[in-house]
């Protein structure tokens, strides 16, 4: 595509400059006049019966306005995917994390004084943390008015015959991956202010990725609250990170808003960094069981998957993680026969929830690392076998995807050249090389009955544009990729083009910023409504320039005949002739944006994106055979991504979500002891620094998707996908040893180097 | 209780009655309301909330308001011009890319200002140095240090 004067190009974020100054607001910077503080006491147990809640010495300290526990809670109101989470837990608690009274006091200090004044005194009961343990017969219930531990959410994929593919494989490899709880770290911590009018009209200042669904959320809050018909306002503040933590709604929120009601004032909950590590969501914990077989050539005949996520105490929407899971599983290289099942468990541990890959890096770790195995058995390079069984484009995978634009293979030979594969593999020096392939969703995803997004465009009486979207802005450049998309159509300059994207009042629907969905659907979105709006500017100037449509074309914000150059009118200009005459007119235009792709029908089958985005990272590794320790040598992040609309900007997701990538990789967990978190501060959860980024080169392969805005796919969680498994395999490469567990840690690789001795002794 | 304390902030004389328990950092979000220094942790181990006191890159979350005393503070407002220019190292960080989120920015720069200005044309490893204590969820560093090597003119 030539002739791109914006779309392609390294234009610098839009909110930099504001974010580069200190001038962006965060909630943690946002006061409302007359706010008060809230904050929300915590379980001291993982389980328990609470035997006493006295409120009365909080209740009675100056400065706190309201005291609010379970009982406060109208109408046994419960939130989350399976409404089984209480906003304030009574008579009994399941996870640390749960919220069991809240406090809303003049200032902060005042409602941390007044949480600690409340007497709680509990009869602890014996706790099951063990998801194996839980869906053991007989097991004690976490939530005793289920039957079981068992979500009643029976993922279950099956294509072809498992059984008959076995028998005639040539080679098997069989083995179990676990992979352990990490948390999103993003730097501003959640938080909302929840404020009522006279009216109660709700206004949630807040940080959420969801606008439009967490409006649903709180009317249906509001309703239970006994206050029907109402409105809800989402303004989202400036957001520090999101990662999928945002994807929800969550407790503090629906505390928030009951404080605001009891008090009629404004209330603020901020979490501090302790509970941001207590009380979000992390990614799910899983045990995987795989097996996969291929020919004597190499070419996959099988996979058979079955997981067992740790749900922990209540259901989010992470509970529906295996649907993503499913697409690797089915779709990650070609293969004919596939077997997955996946059992989300109840356990008095922390609740999971959606985190960047959305179950994909999990259920990629055990395929791409169990591949290696197989390659391994059936005598052929891990590139190779890779190269054999590459999707293709025109392919319709398993699950019915339709495969449009697949660049797998290119960036497979990208990570191989730059590596310099051949040379590095099997040195047997404590170096190795490793690689893994990755396929996530690039064209939206489905998960809802609608994946849409809506832009509104209107042009001022001086030719400056807003563009008003559905689209959340939370680090990743959305109101950078929108407004160069529009400035791109319409022919003007980046300066002129405003994004207002934080809301609901103003801002069209839109399902979320998650599914690496953003630059598609609402790149589209946008896309659609600035040819609509030019159309309406080029059949007002034609009439002022005497000139047909079709003869017309608008550079830096001039309209000009392209016969006759002499012959142009600033877009202003246009503006103000239809605007000021009789029977004038102002220039909006609308567009909604739902792409053409599926829900998954009964037995998971269904097109869910529209494209698919495609990737392979490679990694060359040393390992320390006396400290267990891993220095990445290189790092090769290869990515198909339709076409770059901003190659810095994507740049930084693949960089980004690389490091997050190590992070899952080599040292990061949540370590939960018998429901305890144990390392819920920055210090001992060892979230990578600067003196952790190796060597690392973005590779941007573009395959230029029909369907996506000037061809883009998505690229906000792939970045991440197949870190782990590149790792464990270039380990296994540099010294011989297989983890199967994550984080790779020192110690496991000492363990297994250790044991691997004993055996050759 | 409260005492008064006098220091220079951003090249202007400051007053302020403050509680001797309070920390540089809630004074100056709280009190001053000047809300560009963030608060990622509260415990020094985050970065968010460094500003440059006496040519020093220091956590103001852990830096107690009587230590401040007669002190020179520059924070993330003091940097742009009063014409309303960026600073070198805030364009820089604009213009390659190097914020996205932008939650731990200012303290980032702030680390930056304080290792150009005592090292002008630092090593790559002196640039990990000096922003080592500064973590970044979003970024990966890697763009963040080509932004701090460009105002440097290593590139």
């Amino acid at each position: 595509m030539d002739g791109l004067k914006f779309v392609g190009k390294r234009i610098p974020k839009k909110d930099a400059p504001l974010k580069a100054t200190g001038e962006a607001i965060y909630i943690q910077d946002l006061k409302v006049p007359g706010m008060l503080y809230g904050k929300i006491l915590y379980s001291k147990y993982p389980h328990a019966k609470i035997l006493k809640l006295d409120i009365s010495k909080a209740s009675a300290l100056p400065g706190v306005k309201a005291v609010i526990t379970g009982g406060d809670v109208p109408n046994n109101f419960k939130f989350g995917f399976l409404k089984d989470n209480p906003p304030l837990k009574s008579g009994k608690v399941l996870s640390t994390r749960d919220e069991i009274a809240a406090v809303a006091a003049v200032s902060q200090e005042i409602a941390e004084e007044a949480i600690d004044l409340i007497d709680v005194e509990y009869e602890e009961l014996p706790g099951i943390f063990d998801p194996i343990e839980a869906m053991k017969e007989g097991a004690a219930l976490v939530h005793e008015e289920f039957p079981s531990n068992v979500l009643k959410m029976p993922w279950k994929f099956v294509h072809g015959d498992v059984e008959a593919a076995k028998k005639e494989s040539a080679f098997i490899a069989e083995d179990t991956f676990s992979t352990q709880w990490v948390t999103h770290c993003c730097l501003g911590t959640s938080g909302c202010v929840a404020s009522f009018d006279v009216g109660n009209t709700l206004t949630m200042y807040s940080n959420t990725q969801i606008p439009s669904l967490a409006q649903g959320d709180f009317l249906e809050a509001l309703k239970a609250f006994g206050l029907k018909n109402k409105r809800v306002r989402i303004i989202q503040t400036v957001i520090g990170g999101g990662f999928g933590s945002k994807l929800d709604t969550y407790a503090y929120e629906y505390i928030a808003i009951l404080l605001a009601l009891k008090t009629r004032r404004p209330v603020k909950i901020v979490f501090s960094r302790e509970e941001e590590f207590l009380a979000t969501s992390p990614r799910q914990p899983t045990i995987t069981k795989i097996s996969q077989g291929c020919d004597k050539d190499g070419k996959l005949t099988f996979r058979e998957m079955a997981m067992v996520l740790d749900n922990g105490a209540y259901t989010s929407w992470g509970a529906t993680t295996p649907s993503v899971m499913m697409v690797p599983i089915s779709s990650l290289y070609k293969v004919p026969n596939i077997k997955y099942t996946a059992k989300c468990v109840y356990t008095n541990n922390t609740y999971s929830q959606a985190f960047r890959g959305y179950g994909n890096p999990q259920a990629t770790f055990a395929i791409e690392s169990c591949l290696d195995q197989l390659a391994e058995k059936a005598g052929i390079d891990p590139v190779e076998i890779r190269r054999i069984n590459a999707n293709e484009s025109g392919e319709v995978t398993p699950q019915n995807f339709r495969i449009t634009s697949c660049g797998m293979k290119d960036c497979i030979e990208e990570v191989v050249k730059r590596l310099d594969w051949k040379n590095k593999c099997k040195r047997g020096n404590g170096k190795g090389v490793g690689m893994a392939s990755l396929i996530h969703v690039g064209g939206a995803a489905r998960v809802y009955k609608s994946d849409g997004c809506g832009t509104i465009i209107k042009v001022d009486d001086n030719g400056k544009v807003d563009v008003i979207t559905g689209a959340s802005e939370i680090g990743q450049g959305s109101d950078t990729i929108i407004a160069q998309i529009v400035a791109e159509v319409l022919g003007i300059p980046m300066d002129d083009i405003n994004v207002i994207n934080n809301d609901t009042d103003v801002c069209p629907w839109d399902v979320g910023a998650h599914a690496s969905r953003t630059t598609f659907v609402a790149g589209n979105s946008a896309l659609g409504a600035a040819q609509k709006i030019k159309a309406q500017i080029m059949e007002i100037a034609a009439k002022n320039l005497g000139e047909p449509v079709d003869a017309l074309d608008m550079q830096d914000g001039i309209i000009f005949s392209k016969n006759d150059k002499e012959k142009s009118i600033p877009l202003g200009k246009v503006l103000r002739k239809a605007h000021y005459s009789l029977g004038g007119r102002m220039l909006v235009a609308e567009h909604f944006y739902d792409p053409p792709n599926e829900n998954f029908d009964q037995t998971f089958r269904g097109n869910l994106s529209v494209s698919y985005a495609y990737g392979a990272h490679g990694v060359e590794v040393e390992v320390d055979r006396e400290t267990g320790q891993v220095k990445i040598l290189n790092y090769i992040a290869a990515h198909d991504v339709g076409k770059a609309i901003n190659p810095m900007l994507l740049e930084g997701q693949i960089y980004g979500g690389g490091l997050q990538g190590i992070g899952y990789a080599l040292g990061e967990r949540m370590i939960y002891d018998k429901g305890y978190l144990k390392n819920g501060n920055f210090l001992d959860y060892k979230m990578p620094t600067v003196r952790d980024v190796p060597p690392v080169q973005a590779v941007i392969v573009e395959s230029d998707e029909q369907a996506g805005p000037f061809g883009a796919k998505g690229i906000g969680e792939p970045g991440l996908v197949p870190t782990a498994p590149a790792i464990a395999n270039a380990i296994y490469d540099a010294v011989g040893v297989r983890i199967k567990d994550l984080p790779i840690t020192p110690e496991k690789i000492l363990r297994a180097l250790k044991e691997k001795e004993g055996q050759k002794a | 209780m409260k005492k008064e304390i006098n220091f220079t902030l951003n090249n202007e004389k400051v007053t302020v009655e403050a509680d001797t328990q309070w920390t540089l950092l809630y004074v100056l979000r709280e009190v001053l309301e000047m809300t560009g220094t963030k608060e990622g942790c509260g415990y020094g181990e985050c970065g968010a909330c460094t500003v440059v006191i006496d040519g020093q890159a220091v956590n103001s979350c852990l830096y107690p308001i009587m230590e401040v005393e007669g002190r020179n503070i520059i924070t993330i407002e003091g940097l742009m011009t009063k014409s309303g220019e960026l600073d070198p190292i805030q364009k820089a960080f604009v213009d390659e890319g190097a914020v996205q989120c932008g939650f731990c920015i200012p303290g980032m720069i702030m680390s930056a200002k304080a290792l150009l200005d005592a090292k002008p044309k630092p090593t790559e490893d002196e640039i990990k140095e000096s922003i080592e204590g500064n973590l970044c969820r979003c970024t990966g560093y890697v763009k963040i240090i080509d932004a701090i090597k460009s105002v440097a003119g290593g590139r």
